[in-house]
């Protein structure tokens, strides 16, 4: 009697253990520029994938499984990144990450959807980490992707909040990327002032070419000759730190209202030439964070050196739903994944983050603040940086980032 | 009338900087009959080797130094690369060129990795120059302008009022003459070589740390110098310098004119900018296939 239960015990292990055996990582495909123009922001949202995945090995992984991080350079190429794609699904992996460029997130998400629905056993969810353009998680949403930063509409919201009470801004210049999140910005940027701040003249409103643009001189001299007091902005990457190197050359008096003034290159482009000029919406403020926060904070920089800021917070966040979901899920596969982790609670670094289920768009507090000469208060440094700091003026709590949306969002 | 003079000055900075960029690859398609595709490339190359000399004797011995080095590498790869591969015709030559800018860029990758490199402007030439109306010009630029011009009329002495330059123009017509009469033919195109080369890393050196270093720029910039060429007319200098300067001026107005484009209700002229150079391209090919001051066919 002892035997056979012993043996049908054994049966058992087996049985639950040979997947295991079989598969014994989480692989996560990481599909974003490594090189080219951009290849430096991506590099940097590796890096903090790849920090978030050993701290989360260190602890044991996830139902005993290692998480293993595959980059794949997808050189800001949708059609670049739907090869990889299909390469990174050929080598079993069910997981993407991905942050880089709304073109190629709507491009994944349009490719996993119909990978899906082909192949529901091999189904595959997309992790996206900072592609904003609202789409995703409205009228286009779906239940493969989930996103972790804040969306467009969201920063747009709290930004021209924020403006209402900023009576000198008067004359306003929009300046964007010539593709769909630019687009967005400008869209919705002119739609929001107009209800908010009905005084406010939009002065010009620009798009110019993702990534080609070497000498933003000539745009300079337009802002200049428009007379704009504020420029508001969603360039990211070097189409950020060079517009804000060509505004310092000329030196042009405006404030900078950007989604991403505190990236990879930009705050030691801008120098004291940011100083109270630029201004940064955005879910990170690296001298806002809570105890826990800042203890990874922390160790982020102790390892990269103390000028690194992990301003990318979304991408650990996300390894951080993931693990939570496949422990709530007690399993690895990706349907089962993607349901927990749908209305998911976490504590984040500046308090509950909640995966909505609605839409899968994340909420969480939001901050704007101001690039200042750092010290004191002002514990964590500018990325690149050592002297400068973004200081917090503003905080906007969860509920009221939160914005609705117009998803019906079909599962499976 | 404040934005009209701010854009033109941006477009004659453009416009030599543009020459800056291809005066290089001008001197030796016009001497060698080359189409140098790795041209880019070795304006990447400069960058990153003045940033690497600057950050041990200072900025100004890396002007000189970083393009001598590259000039080196350059005259090298044509001793014993390009040359063999130019008995096998021009298409080799053009398929050498062409593998090698790829080659250069993982180089690249390899050594300084895939991010910027912290390459800055030297404090003394950082800062405002002068104020027209209420914006300043970096004197910076005004040094990029300098170094623009005095590259065309060096080039242009070199050429047409010495001895080697002679013997250069010479031996593109008749090599086997000018090697008859006792002069070395290889060794004359080695250093021509070297010396386009030479002037793509200058332009590195000095374009490196106005913009930024990485291992995209030559990429960023490689399609640009090609139509400043075809333009002003394979192998003309000063048809470089003048398609320089025009494409310059027409791409930075071009960006100040806001008027939307006739049956196109999204697109305004400005958002057309960056691909005006390539319609004048194609339009000369067109209408002028010998560019503006061309002294033959393609």
């Amino acid at each position: 009697m002892a035997t056979r239960k012993l043996l049908g015990a054994m049966l058992a292990a087996f049985a639950l253990a040979s997947p295991t055996l079989a598969n014994a990582q989480v692989r996560i495909a990481y599909i974003d520029p490594l090189s080219g123009a951009m290849g430096a922001t991506g590099e940097h949202g590796l890096r903090e994938l790849e920090f978030a995945v050993e701290a989360i090995n260190a602890k044991g992984g996830v139902l005993g499984q290692k998480l293993v991080v595959v980059p794949m350079d997808n050189k800001l190429s949708a059609q670049e990144s739907l090869i990889l794609l299909k390469s990174a699904i050929d080598q079993g992996i069910r997981y993407i990450s991905q942050g880089n460029g709304s073109s190629v997130a709507g491009a994944l998400i349009d490719a996993i959807n119909k990978h899906n629905e082909r192949e529901p056993a091999k189904s595959i969810v997309f992790l996206n980490y900072a592609a904003v353009d609202p789409d995703f998680t409205n009228d286009k949403c779906s239940f493969w992707h989930f996103r972790f930063d804040a969306n467009t509409d969201m920063k747009m919201a709290a930004l021209t909040d924020y403006l209402k009470g900023q009576k000198k801004v008067s004359k306003v210049y929009l300046l964007n990327q010539d593709y769909s999140h630019g687009h967005q910005v400008s869209k919705v940027a002119k739609a929001m002032l107009a209800e908010k701040r009905p005084d406010v003249k939009v002065v010009g409103d620009e798009l110019h070419p993702l990534a080609r643009v070497k000498d933003f001189a000539p745009y300079i001299a337009k802002v200049q000759a428009s007379g704009a007091d504020t420029v508001i902005t969603g360039n990211w990457g070097t189409d950020l730190s060079l517009l804000v190197k060509a505004a310092k050359d000329a030196n042009l008096k405006a404030d900078f209202y950007t989604y991403y003034g505190g990236t990879v290159g930009v705050p030691p482009a801008m120098g004291d030439a940011g100083i109270d000029r630029v201004k940064v919406v955005s879910y990170w403020s690296a001298n806002s964070a809570n105890a826990a926060g800042q203890a990874v904070q922390d160790a982020y920089r102790k390892k990269y050196g103390a000028d690194q800021d992990p301003y990318s917070q979304s991408i650990r966040i996300s390894a951080e739903f993931l693990v939570r979901a496949m422990e709530k899920a007690k399993s690895t596969d990706p349907v089962a994944v993607a349901k927990a982790m749908e209305a998911m609670k976490i504590d984040g670094p500046f308090g509950e983050i909640t995966m909505r289920a609605e839409d899968h768009q994340i909420i969480q507090p939001m901050f704007i603040a101001t690039f200042v000469k750092g010290g004191g208060a002002l514990k964590y440094s500018a990325d690149g940086t050592n002297d400068y700091a973004f200081r917090a003026d503003a905080r906007v709590e969860a509920a009221a980032a939160a914005r609705p949306t117009t998803c019906k969002m079909k599962r499976p | 009338m404040e934005l009209f003079f701010t854009s033109l000055l941006n477009g004659v900075t453009y416009g030599l900087l543009l020459f800056m960029l291809s005066s290089g690859l001008t001197l030796i398609f016009s001497m060698m009959g080359v189409l140098n595709f790795a041209h880019a490339s070795f304006y990447m190359l400069g960058a990153y080797f003045g940033y690497v000399i600057s950050s041990y004797v200072g900025f100004y011995p890396a002007l000189l130094l970083a393009p001598l080095a590259v000039g080196a590498i350059g005259a090298l790869i044509e001793r014993y690369g390009m040359r063999r591969a130019h008995a096998s015709g021009h298409l080799a030559e053009l398929l050498f060129t062409f593998g090698l800018a790829f080659l250069i860029e993982e180089v690249v990758h390899l050594v300084w990795g895939k991010s910027p490199v912290p390459y800055r402007v030297p404090p003394s030439l950082d800062g405002p120059l002068f104020t027209l109306f209420s914006a300043t010009f970096p004197t910076y630029k005004a040094f990029m302008m300098a170094v623009s011009v005095g590259m065309l009329a060096a080039l242009y002495a070199l050429l047409t009022r010495t001895r080697v330059g002679l013997l250069v123009q010479a031996a593109l017509s008749k090599p086997d003459m000018v090697e008859a009469l006792g002069h070395n033919v290889p060794r004359l195109f080695m250093l021509v070589f070297g010396g386009g080369v030479g002037l793509a890393a200058l332009a590195g050196v000095i374009g490196g740390n106005a913009f930024v270093t990485e291992p995209g720029m030559a990429a960023a910039v490689g399609s640009i110098v090609f139509v400043v060429v075809v333009v002003g007319g394979l192998g003309s200098i000063t048809g470089a310098f003048v398609a320089s300067l025009a494409i310059g001026i027409l791409q930075t107005f071009a960006v100040a004119v806001d008027y939307k484009l006739p049956f196109f209700d999204r697109v305004t002229v400005s958002q057309t900018a960056p691909v005006l150079p390539y319609l004048i391209m194609v339009l000369m090919l067109i209408a002028r296939p010998r560019g503006l001051m061309g002294t033959r066919e393609t």
